[in-house]
């Protein structure tokens, strides 16, 4: 009847957690990198180290750990079933990996090879990606604003990618475009179409059901179902007629968007009915007050344009986006996605309850809460580099350590699994 | 009333009752503990045998789908059977990192549950069947076992 409607924890564990297992060594570059350039990287918004930071933070952490995370929440959420999981292993998840390297070096050498090869990649692999995911978002019998809110940031995916590559042509062969402009509208549908819209149609699920908290209300996430993509299309298109106006009409909306999202979410979270302590709770907090931070900054700038003009006060936004607000929600995800599929799967095996290490078992507390401390620590000194540069080999140095902790942890909990699971393979083998 | 409303408001209850013997566990406050996992595993119960006598084979009959939707989902009711007992199992020997554990694989496990039966399976309920003449059956079994 419904040949699409999958109700397995499709897909097979090794998919997502290729992704989930290669993001975080993209964030030790990233802060590698900050090491290494010391204070010049935050000289200016392009500098070329900063340029490479940012993309190895959103194309390289960001975008493997959600297109993961997508994978695993689309059946849930849906009913969808993700097919063609082979391209992903083989090709597009390697592809992208690669991809976002060669941007890396193409931004620090500036060499106009290097962003032709890194756009193809981008655009076989991000968009190969696209066409699977939306394959499964479009043929799912489910309803629902969750799967409105998905569509949507497939779509913003797509154009984001798009205009990547389009910006990484006009630095290759400098063709003459509203560069700054053609940015603007690039991070829009990179961070609100797909990052933010995504964060909040897994938040609509998952705040409510790891917490226990009450349910968004309805009208709010059609709202901003509504209104976040279509202030995302009223910044292109006022980029595109340069209306100055219309800008700051569509910047402000956003931030508003944003502002609610994060007051709303701090608030059912307070109304919590679990009220034990929990590491991802305090990450998805720190990711909302990040947000928060964000969108007073941001309205800050709209009323004092002079504030923008500070030679630091972009890479202050950058700071509190990535590492703030998404860096620590995947962190938070993550923690509880990666033990439980490890012993969902795991239980699958068909060996008894007792052989099986639970979530707790399969990653410990306590090595979760030093990676929240070392992520926190790192957020503050990269904002204090934002006012004085000399901290920011210090605060890279810490971004690296607490990033290097959450793939050294994730690397436990699969490492747990495969030892788990061979042991229930020899031992039903050896009952046969 | 709808298929999806009675049974996600049942979800709800359930909720409300694990998150009561997690709190009590956590202040070691055992008794209380005891009889909230054995009023959360009373009204899981009620749930699950609601859905497996009443609401599954209806769907099975008028859908065709028997070993589709509902058969992962009676899959799921064991494996959530199987985390209660370890629960209570950790209950009685009075250990809290045991328990801890147990029910923070069973939250997830039961909340993913839950969003695909909400989001999926009771739509296709409600559009499939007609939920008047069920929801009755459904509200005396849950009535049946899951009040205290």
């Amino acid at each position: 009847m419904h040949p699409n409607l999958s109700f397995e924890q499709a897909p097979p564990l090794a998919v997502p957690l290729r992704f989930f297992l290669t993001a975080p060594w993209f964030g030790v570059a990233a802060g590698l990198l900050l090491v290494i350039a010391g204070d010049d990287a935050f000289a200016s918004r392009f500098s070329p180290s900063i340029l490479a930071v940012t993309h190895l933070l959103t194309t390289g952490f960001m975008l493997q750990a959600m297109c993961g995370a997508l994978l695993q929440f689309i059946p849930v959420a849906t009913g969808a079933n993700v097919i063609h999981l082979e391209w992903l292993t083989k090709f597009i998840q390697p592809m992208l990996t690669f991809a976002s390297l060669v941007l890396a070096a193409g931004f620090l050498r500036m060499q106009p090879m290097l962003f032709t090869v890194a756009s193809v990649l981008f655009l076989l692999a991000g968009l190969g990606f696209v066409a699977i995911v939306s394959l499964a978002l479009w043929q799912t019998p489910g309803s629902g604003m969750t799967l409105l809110a998905l569509r949507g940031a497939v779509i913003a995916l797509g154009v984001t990618l798009l205009l990547g590559a389009a910006l990484a042509m006009t630095l290759a062969f400098g063709v003459e475009v509203p560069l700054l402009a053609m940015i603007e509208v690039h991070l829009a549908w990179g961070l609100a179409g797909w990052a933010l819209l995504l964060l909040a149609a897994v938040s609509w699920i998952v705040v409510p059901m790891f917490q226990l908290t009450p349910a968004y209300p309805p009208a709010f996430s059609r709202g901003f179902l509504w209104l976040l993509p279509g202030a995302v299309l009223l910044l292109s298109v006022a980029a595109l007629v340069n209306s100055e106006r219309l800008l700051d009409t569509s910047r402000l909306i956003l931030l508003l968007i944003g502002a609610s999202h994060a007051v709303l979410t701090l608030n059912l979270q307070r109304r919590r009915r679990r009220k034990l302590p929990d590491v991802t709770l305090n990450f998805f907090r720190l990711a909302m007050t990040s947000l928060l931070a964000f969108a007073l900054l941001g309205a800050a700038a709209l009323a004092f344009p002079a504030l923008a003009d500070l030679p630091r006060y972009a890479i202050g936004l950058g700071v509190l986006a990535l590492v703030g607000v998404f860096a620590s929600a995947i962190c938070g995800m993550l923690y509880k996605i990666v033990p439980f599929l490890g012993w969902l799967h795991l239980q699958r095996l068909g060996a008894p309850l007792s052989a099986v290490p639970n979530m707790k078992g399969m990653l410990a507390e306590i090595a979760k809460q030093r990676q929240l401390a070392l992520h926190g620590l790192a957020l503050l000194l990269l904002l204090v580099a934002v006012i004085w540069p000399g901290w920011l080999r210090a605060a890279g140095l810490t971004l690296m350590l607490s990033m290097a902790a959450l793939g050294a942890n994730l690397y436990t909990a699969a490492h747990r699994y495969v030892r788990f699971r061979d042991r229930i393979r020899a031992t039903g083998s050896d009952q046969e | 009333m709808s298929i999806k409303a009675l049974l996600s408001a049942d979800h709800q209850q359930c909720d409300e009752r694990f998150a009561q013997a997690e709190a009590a566990v956590a202040s070691h406050d055992w008794a209380t503990a005891a009889s909230g996992l054995r009023a959360l595993t009373r009204g899981l119960e009620a749930h699950f045998l609601a859905e497996e006598e009443i609401l599954f084979p209806a769907f099975e009959q008028a859908s065709g789908m028997s070993t589709g939707p509902t058969a992962v989902m009676r899959l799921e009711h064991g494996q959530i059977r199987e985390l209660l007992e370890a629960l209570d199992q950790a209950l009685a020997a009075k250990e809290d990192e045991a328990f801890a554990g147990a029910v923070e694989t069973l939250l997830i496990l039961l909340q993913q549950h839950n969003q695909k039966e909400e989001n999926i399976l009771y739509p296709m309920c409600d559009r499939l069947l007609d939920p008047d003449s069920l929801a009755g059956a459904l509200r005396q079994r849950l009535e049946a076992d899951g009040n205290d």
